[in-house]
């Protein structure tokens, strides 16, 4: 296919179906994930980057035979090495063996004698948060390592003669699109409310603080896509949000600090309070809290970079040729 | 039943198209979406490993004796939103290699670092 944005578009469906497929193999949680980011938040940064380096590729002059060469081995070996697998469902498979049964015996009180460990009905939140703390607090490293990264490539010093014509641009595009304007503002406040819903309800039904974060993020860049990148930035400050990153994943490590000065070991929230299960109620709150705030602000700093760019190139680039095509792509996105 | 292994296949034949997009396609925006395919198939690999025959999904309500395995789950759900912000940053220098460059084929980027040596 030659034309980018329909490789976009495809990628979002594919996105959404893979999200449909997580349900069915019960993975709720992860199907939460990938359908707010695979078929959301990626679909949307394709966008705005092909908006900037074209859409059409060019006509291709590679031979495939290679290639296609090369991917039939490797994919007839894999198949060769699936033959020793365990068969898909098997209560029996080595992965559903190891440490999994212990993790669903002793998330909740009371059932089947468990130890009471962390108190929390949906395992996955529990493991996330409270057995594998230390993977997730890598995790909401990397993330918030990948926004500094965006920060430091694609980042742009504004002046202020630029931002007039840029408001200008701005208003004439926005004008257009007035029943999304209004049915946005007030589809926005439902949707901060089920964000912050899965945020704290993470503990007992899919959820948590990496689903919460994308969908903040989503609110705002909406309010951002329809209102103006100018408009938004008035709402959203920019360095807060760049100083809000950080504090995510410094909330998270204090959680840390805090249970090794209570006398336990680093993330070990039965320390944080006098009763284990309620130390560990609190611990998961905060760190989930800690994870959101990392994800919304990173993702904001992602997408207000390449849009900013974006802008700028508009600014002193051809115009009109450019805006019309934004516009039927960013109407296309929603 | 050699059948029971079908969904390792259904892995394979998704990871072999990420992989031959990546490597046959010159333009930079197809291969990170190939990289994309590729990322979802090691997903679909370790959500299907997780699947328990009977299972319900790993939130612990009564009457229910029998779970999925939610270790996998936790790390495919990190990696997502990892793998969004591993994305960007390679869309972030897809942008910068075509202001450098001014095309994000691969070809010609290469035509252009040849003429300049």
């Amino acid at each position: 296919m030659k034309d980018l944005f329909a490789v976009v578009m495809l990628l979002g469906i594919y996105g959404l179906l893979s999200a449909s497929f997580f349900v069915s193999m019960d993975a709720v949680d992860v199907a939460f994930t990938e359908a707010s980011v695979g078929a959301g938040i990626s679909t949307l940064l394709m966008l705005t980057t092909i908006t900037m380096v074209g859409r059409y590729e060019h006509a291709a002059r590679h031979k495939p035979t290679l290639a296609l060469a090369v991917i039939l081995i490797t994919g007839a070996l894999l198949i060769y090495g699936t033959l020793d697998m365990p068969y898909f469902g098997s209560p029996h498979a080595p992965a559903n063996l190891h440490v999994a049964p212990q993790y669903l015996n002793d998330a909740v009180p009371g059932l089947n004698n468990s130890k009471q460990e962390v108190g929390v009905p949906n395992v996955v939140t529990a493991v996330l948060a409270s057995y594998r703390g230390f993977d997730t607090f890598g995790e909401a490293a990397v993330i918030f390592t990948a926004g500094v990264g965006v920060l430091a490539l694609l980042s742009v010093v504004r002046r202020p003669e630029e931002d007039a014509e840029i408001d200008a641009i701005n208003d004439s595009m926005h004008q257009q699109h007035l029943i999304l304007r209004i049915v946005i503002k007030i589809l926005i406040p439902f949707i901060f409310l089920f964000a912050l819903y899965v945020q704290f309800h993470g503990d007992y039904g899919p959820g948590g603080g990496f689903q919460a974060g994308v969908i903040f993020a989503v609110a705002i860049i909406l309010y951002a896509m329809l209102f103006g990148l100018s408009t938004a930035r008035r709402v959203i400050n920019q360095s807060l949000i760049q100083i809000l990153a950080a504090v995510g994943v410094l909330i998270y490590g204090s959680v840390g600090l805090v249970s090794i000065l209570n006398g336990g070991n680093f993330l070990d929230y039965s320390a944080l309070s006098s009763d284990p299960v309620a130390g560990q109620h609190l611990g998961i709150l905060v760190i989930e809290l800690g994870v959101g705030i990392t994800v919304t602000s990173v993702m904001l700093i992602i997408f207000f970079n390449f849009a900013g760019r974006r802008e700028n190139r508009r600014v002193s680039g051809s115009v009109t040729g450019n805006n019309s095509k934004n516009s039927s792509a960013t109407k296309a996105a929603r | 039943m050699i059948l029971g292994l079908y969904n390792y296949w259904v892995v394979v034949v998704l990871m072999m198209t990420g992989f031959y997009i990546v490597i046959a396609q010159g333009n930079l925006i197809k291969k990170i979406v190939g990289l994309n395919i590729f990322q979802t198939s090691v997903f679909i690999l370790y959500i299907s490993m997780a699947k328990v025959e009977g299972g319900s999904a790993p939130i612990l309500t009564d009457g229910i004796s029998q779970y999925s395995n939610p270790l996998p789950h936790v790390l495919i759900l990190t990696a997502i939103v990892v793998g969004i912000a591993t994305t960007s940053l390679g869309l972030a220098l897809a942008v910068r290699i075509k202001e450098a460059y001014g095309s994000i084929e691969e070809d010609e980027i290469q035509d252009r670092d040849n003429k300049e040596c």
